[in-house]
């Protein structure tokens, strides 16, 4: 496919690797975080790590909106099924994540819970359309990215009057994020991180202003990089160049997409239907401040959280589960005791390992049985 | 989860296209994009095209690629 397979190309991947490796410096270390899980898809997939010199090292971020939701918040999702009969429609992602008790949103509709899976909320307005005499909730998740399109179908339902439609609102801001990644206090378990792989499309919606203040703050480089694996090795590239530079800024490899400004016509509709949410915990980060949006006042009708009782549910996570240090890049999946035992794709314990995009799925489809090589060098 | 394939819009109507994804067509909403043409490239993400593609920019990206054994392609 056009502007796919350009940046899969096999003969650039090795000009780009023999380039990292004459620019690295061998006497350094380069630790580089992939925020977004698309990222570490792509590396793990495309065999990026092996095509880098052993100094130079990726560590993966928590950048994958179904690992970080807190397990409280699927149970409410599967509370709103079970105890108000509302039908719960999800993008496909959410379905096997692990709730309390032994729960999943797949299980609830195996036991006869009216839970859909759908593409885009333009499904679930049809849903809306199709039953008016139900309650259906959008159990919305995810970061910038996806975002707009829910608060798209907000308006859309308040233009249509579909007075049955709420969204279950649990999206989240990736630059808090990264923020709170940073600003770990060096006692607690210190994150040894030199630069950052910056989001693709959540950039394509915030742009690459928003990051400025973080490299500011901190002093670590950040790459924009495009989600092929040519993309990931060329921001590589352009954050190696910065370290032994000495600069840290904010630099965009994805420019076919990507613009300082991004998406603007998307940023004035998000901020006129959402706003920041006072404290929302992160799975693996905790309390994020600024780190996720609500519904305005101004849209209550179409608020899950408005509309039916969804208490704070505090749910501890399985035992013995490293997601929380795996997602902050202090662990790796190959030191959870879980990890292809008790905790494999088809019966996932922790969150990293239910979504593809969690490190421990592309650890387990890509790299289990490479033990010892640079895949899983520290 | 963020994910979005690149498509040619093939036809507008309103606020909605249709695109081509690798030989699939699909209907996709417009709402978030201003002053898209048939014929342009769109990032498809959920039903919604995100952001137009910049062929001008891939081109130089790819540029950019090829000129890394020469040491330069910044």
């Amino acid at each position: 496919m056009k502007y796919i397979d350009e940046f899969r190309n096999r003969a650039l991947a090795h000009i780009l690797a023999d380039a990292i490796a004459r620019e690295a410096d061998r006497d350094r270390e380069y630790r580089l975080m992939e925020f977004c899980g698309g990222h570490t898809h792509a590396i793990f997939r495309y065999g990026v790590q092996a095509l880098m010199p052993p100094n130079v090292r990726f560590i993966h971020g928590p950048g994958c909106p179904v690992c970080v939701l807190p397990t409280g918040r699927i149970d409410n999702a599967i509370d709103l099924v079970e105890q108000h009969d509302v039908i719960l429609c999800t993008y496909g992602d959410m379905m096997r994540v692990p709730a309390s008790r032994r729960r999943s949103l797949i299980k609830t509709k195996a036991t006869g819970g009216d839970v859909r899976m759908v593409w885009s909320t333009r499904d679930a307005l049809q849903i809306a359309r199709n039953n008016p005499h139900r309650q259906v909730v959008f159990f919305a998740i995810g970061f910038e990215t996806t975002t707009p399109p829910t608060v798209v179908a907000i308006k859309q339902a308040a233009v249509e009057k579909l007075t049955n439609f709420s969204v279950f609102c649990n999206h989240l801001l990736t630059p808090a994020a990264i923020r709170s990644i940073l600003a770990v206090p060096q006692a607690d378990e210190p994150v040894a991180i030199d630069g950052f792989l910056g989001p693709s499309h959540v950039s394509a919606i915030i742009g690459t202003r928003p990051y400025e203040p973080l490299v500011e703050a901190y002093g670590k480089p950040v790459v924009i990089a495009g989600f092929e694996p040519l993309d990931v090795m060329q921001a590589t590239r352009m954050l190696i160049r910065q370290l032994n530079d000495n600069r840290a800024g904010v630099e965009n490899e994805y420019t076919r997409v990507v613009t300082r400004e991004g998406n603007r016509k998307a940023r004035a509709l998000v901020d006129e239907v959402l706003q920041l949410r006072p404290g929302f915990e992160w799975r693996g980060l905790g309390r994020v401040p600024s780190g996720a949006l609500q519904i305005r006042a101004a849209w209550s009708e179409f608020d899950a959280e408005q509309r039916f009782p969804v208490p704070e549910i505090k749910a501890p996570d399985v035992r013995g589960c490293e997601c929380p240090r795996i997602l902050r890049g202090l662990k790796k999946p190959t030191e959870c005791k879980l990890f292809g035992t008790a905790c494999t794709p088809e019966n996932p314990m922790g969150a990293c390992m239910v979504s593809s995009e969690g490190a421990c799925a592309a650890y387990w489809s890509y790299g289990r049985f490479r033990t010892g090589s640079e895949v899983f060098a520290a | 989860m963020c994910l979005a394939m690149p498509a040619e819009v093939i036809a507008i109507e309103g606020e909605t296209g249709r695109v081509n994804l690798g030989g699939v067509q699909k209907e996709i909403s417009l709402a978030l994009v201003e002053d898209v043409q048939v014929g342009d490239f769109v990032l498809i993400h959920v039903g919604y095209a995100l952001d137009k593609m910049n062929p001008g920019e891939a081109e130089r990206t790819l540029a950019r690629f090829a000129a890394a054994d020469r040491g330069s392609g910044e």
